[in-house]
């Protein structure tokens, strides 16, 4: 906060552009939630949110935090460091207190934690949250609802609008039993009216943000991916649990019967994947998805599906491996698994979702190409955006929508279900083949009608269909968008949910005086056709992504991106701590990479 | 309604054997998949299903070619893995005849646990497995149903692996309908198939079908013109409906008897999910797609 003040009032209030507030405790105790509440407060104000939390991999237990960054204009991450830190336990305070700016408040439960006393970086308040909210809700001993006295603690000491806040607990807990919200009330009340101003010196207040025209909703992104599904006119599909994709797998589950849909739990990886081919085989535009290690099981019929040429939507929240590696953690190290992972030489089309409204643009896109080039689509998130909330414009659905269509028209006289001349679209069973002759639809390399054929030159030209519509799509793809410098120095290239911390970092780098630029490529596979002549335009290219530089010193989409244009100016900036980078990180690798000082020389 | 009762009557299309008829099979002369493959033709001649809403699907195997040598819509899937597959084309679509053809290794080892799966939750399909206690394909390798001395390229000296009991395993998988047939008996085949295919939920044939390249011989137990017994069930002491006397049945001595081992009407899982969605969109009115995910967004405000 103090960093980004831009004005003192004299009645104790500071007026700021955005703060970060880390809440840090046990996963039983609430923090998501009132996170949750923070964020949801922010969508409804207009203004930006973005989250990060942790979980651990435990059942139930154990530390966690949840990290809210909230404020006027745009927010690009969930930031590097807090300006306020919540901590509820002495293992909270010891964790997390190396996250707090200098100069930050630390707010802590008094009941458990006891600071340095030689510390005097930060602003110390002590609040014994736990002991008074027992006393406000009469003496339970489970010290339950306490995250709601310091969600009370902070809408005092951030002016954050109550009556809002209210609306949200009475839409979160209104159908739960009665004494429920009232000891919600009762719980946040308590902290409201804490004497907060004896021990702090000022109030923060957002400013006002100036855009209150659009209506924003908030959400985590695998909601949004789901959402984005739905509106592109998925209705069947079929999964397994795993983390990070259980969410999403269980909320189709719930919602696509009301759209007449059916979800299947199938028995495996393997199961899920076969169904949802089977959906789309019979006509209907299906999806499967998991997280690296049920992709790896479902390879192969992938492959079946892009050498029967039918559409589907495989997505892949991806998470930290090799092997079942960091369930709960974040890493980007199975794109060339999406491109590459089945047998043989099989061509698919790999998107990429930037942030959490992103992922509800990129299923709607997913789902476009899936039926246009009759083609399985990879759609990679992954865990920081598969949990993290963010709000944004409420997309409009009349523009948005589109209508499921089972396409069960009559075929012409001498139809060829692998017509070489054209990108071919799937005849479902039911439709009728003029003449008589239906199609058979296979994974044995065949000839136009679909009957199997080893003829060399059959399987060449197959080849080159399967691979020519994948080109076809490359051609259609619109102009690669750079934000900053359209040439200079550095020209920092990133995919997937790094987008925030590079935009952020770039801009800082702007503000610095580096001539810099920004690329996100959200096409992985095809990758756009004018890379080769945008990347001419600066004298470094850095790949940032979260995987393994690997054995040759590049990280996977790096790699793909020297091989394509042989251009020695790409360099890799690859990490694999399971976190998201950090705005400094990125600022150091760019220094490290391409320094200032010398360039500007 | 994959494999029930037919509502609707094929309307066009030639449903004999020469309009069902398509690539000449690939089988070597002999093999018992001709008879499987004769049978399921006069059995669709016999139903008069809409030609275009039959589909043909399989796994991987010699059996499996089986699609393409059917003028149907087919599909030639994975190994293993023909019964999800079908279970999406079933779920799927609620006008179509969902027929699945496969062997021993698709059905009893590689995709064995898509068996149990399908069988518990009751697809409606029919599925036939060509067993011939033998990895054809492939040249002649121990099969989940090969029996103990067995001699084939992966136990010169006979397998000594207990074999798979198919009909224990079909039953015990929960499917609602389990029958079992030989290939040289087209007549009684046939009455398998029509009862199979009239049966609504996820019904299973086991087909003892030889192969004469590598195995044969091993199904003349079975065969009275090659000195064996065929033993039929006889309905009207086996009750079908009893799992017990199902399962006494497919402990009794080689051959074993022939004929339906069970059948009970079960709710599919087409008819669970189907009501799923009637009651889901009652309980909120009916609102269109649109509304639907209007409101969906709206709570998200």
């Amino acid at each position: 906060m103090p960093s980004n003040s831009t004005t003192l009032n004299p009645a104790g209030e500071q007026t700021i552009r955005d703060a970060v507030i880390r809440l840090a405790g046990n996963s039983q105790d609430g923090i998501q939630s009132i996170g949750g509440f923070l964020a949801r407060l922010a969508g409804r104000s207009a203004q930006e949110v973005m989250t990060y939390m942790t979980i651990p991999s435990t059942i139930s237990g154990g530390p966690s935090i949840f990290q809210v960054r909230m404020g006027t204009g745009e927010v690009l991450s969930a930031g590097d460091e807090a300006d306020f830190l919540l901590a509820f336990y002495q293992h909270s305070y010891d964790g997390h207190i190396g996250f707090l700016k200098e100069g930050g408040v630390l707010l802590y439960d008094s009941d458990h934690v006891e600071p340095d006393p030689q510390d005097h970086r930060f602003v110390k308040v002590g609040v014994p949250i736990s002991a008074l909210t027992v006393e406000a809700l009469g003496g339970s001993s489970r010290e339950k609802g306490k995250n709601l006295f310091a969600l009370g603690l902070l809408a005092r000491i951030f002016k954050l609008d109550v009556e809002k806040l209210r609306l949200i607990f009475k839409e979160r807990f209104g159908g739960k039993a009665e004494d429920v919200l009232r000891n919600v009330n009762l719980a946040f009340d308590a902290g409201f009216s804490y004497p907060i101003d004896n021990v702090l010196d000022r109030y923060y207040s957002f400013q006002v943000s100036s855009d209150d025209s659009t209506q924003q909703v908030t959400m985590d992104g695998n909601t949004a991916l789901t959402l984005g599904l739905i509106t592109a006119g998925v209705r069947y599909g079929a999964g397994y649990p795993i983390t990070p994709w259980s969410s999403i797998m269980e909320m189709l589950r719930q919602q696509l019967p009301k759209y007449g849909g059916v979800f299947v739990q199938a028995e495996d990886e393997l199961a899920a994947v076969s169904m949802a081919i089977g959906f789309s085989y019979a006509g209907r535009l299906a999806v499967t998805g998991s997280s690296g290690p049920g992709i790896s099981l479902k390879m192969e019929a992938l492959g079946w599906a892009t050498m029967a040429e039918l559409p589907l939507i495989v997505v892949n929240v991806q998470r930290g491996g090799p092997s079942t590696g960091l369930p709960t953690n974040v890493e980007q190290s199975d794109l060339l698994q999406a491109i590459y992972g089945s047998h043989g030489d099989c061509p698919r089309v790999v998107l990429a979702a930037q942030n959490v409204e992103d992922c509800f643009y990129t299923a709607l896109e997913a789902c476009r190409i899936a039926q246009e080039y009759s083609v399985p689509v990879f759609i990679l998130s992954d865990m920081s955006l598969a949990s993290r909330i963010e709000a944004f414009d409420e997309p409009d659905l009349d523009a948005l929508m589109v209508e499921p269509t089972l396409d069960l028209e009559d075929r012409p006289q001498g139809y060829k279900p692998y017509d070489l001349s054209r990108i071919t679209r799937h005849a479902p069973p039911g439709s009728w083949v003029e003449g008589g002759v239906f199609p058979q639809v296979t994974g044995l390399e065949h000839d136009e009608s679909g009957h199997p054929s080893g003829n060399p030159q059959m399987h060449v030209s197959m080849m080159n269909k399967r691979r020519e519509k994948i080109l076809a799509l490359a051609k259609s793809l619109p102009p690669s968008q750079i934000f900053g410098d359209d040439s200079g120095e550095v020209l920092v290239v990133g995919w997937g949910s790094t987008w925030g911390p590079i935009r952020e970092a770039v801009i800082r780098e702007l503000d610095r005086g580096r001539k810099i630029g920004h690329l996100q490529i959200r096409h992985l596979n095809p990758l756009p056709g004018d890379l080769e002549e945008i990347f001419q335009r600066y004298a470094t290219i850095l790949v940032v992504e979260m995987n393994d530089r690997g054995l040759y010193g590049y990280g996977q989409l790096a790699t793909l991106l020297r091989g394509k244009l042989c251009n020695p100016a790409i360099q890799s900036l690859a990490k694999t701590d399971g976190l998201t980078f950090k705005i400094s990180e990125i600022m150091r690798g760019i220094e490290q990479h391409c320094p200032l000082a010398a360039s500007a020389e | 309604m994959s494999s029930a009762p037919p509502a609707v009557k094929a309307e066009r299309g030639v449903l004999t054997k020469k309009g069902l008829a398509a690539d000449h099979p690939t089988w070597c002369p002999g093999c018992g998949d001709f008879a499987v493959l004769a049978a399921y033709y006069k059995t669709i001649e016999k139903l008069g299903l809409p030609q275009q809403n039959i589909v043909t699907l399989a796994g991987i195997g010699c059996s499996s070619r089986f699609p393409y040598f059917v003028n149907t819509h087919g599909g030639h899937f994975i190994h293993g893995r023909s019964l999800p597959f079908a279970s999406g084309v079933s779920l799927g679509r609620d006008d179509l005849h969902v027929f699945v053809f496969g062997g021993d290794g698709d059905g009893f080892s590689i995709g064995g646990n898509h068996l149990d799966h399908a069988g518990r939750k009751n697809f409606r399909m029919t599925y036939v497995i060509m067993d011939n206690f033998v990895y054809g394909l492939t040249k002649k390798q121990t099969s989940p149903t090969s029996p103990p001395g067995f001699k084939s390229k992966t136990d010169p000296w006979g397998a000594f692996d207990r074999p798979t009991n198919p009909m224990r395993k079909l039953l015990s998988s929960g499917a609602t309908f389990v029958a079992r047939t030989h290939a040289t008996q087209i007549k009684h085949m046939m009455e398998m198939y029509e009862r199979a295919v009239q049966h609504d939920g996820f019904s299973v044939i086991e087909v003892l079908s030889e192969c004469v390249e590598f195995y044969k011989g091993a199904f003349d137990a079975g065969n009275p013109r090659k000195g064996g017994a065929f033993e039929v069930i006889d309905e009207t002491e086996h009750d079908v409906t009893d799992m017990a006397a199902a399962l006494a049945l497919a402990e009794e001595p080689w051959p074993g008897p022939f004929g339906v081992y069970f059948q009970k009407e079960v709710p599919t899982k087409n008819e669970l999910e189907k009501e799923l969605i009637e009651k889901t969109r009652e309980k909120i009115g009916g609102k269109s797609d649109r509304d639907l995910l209007q409101a969906t967004f709206a709570s998200m405000r």
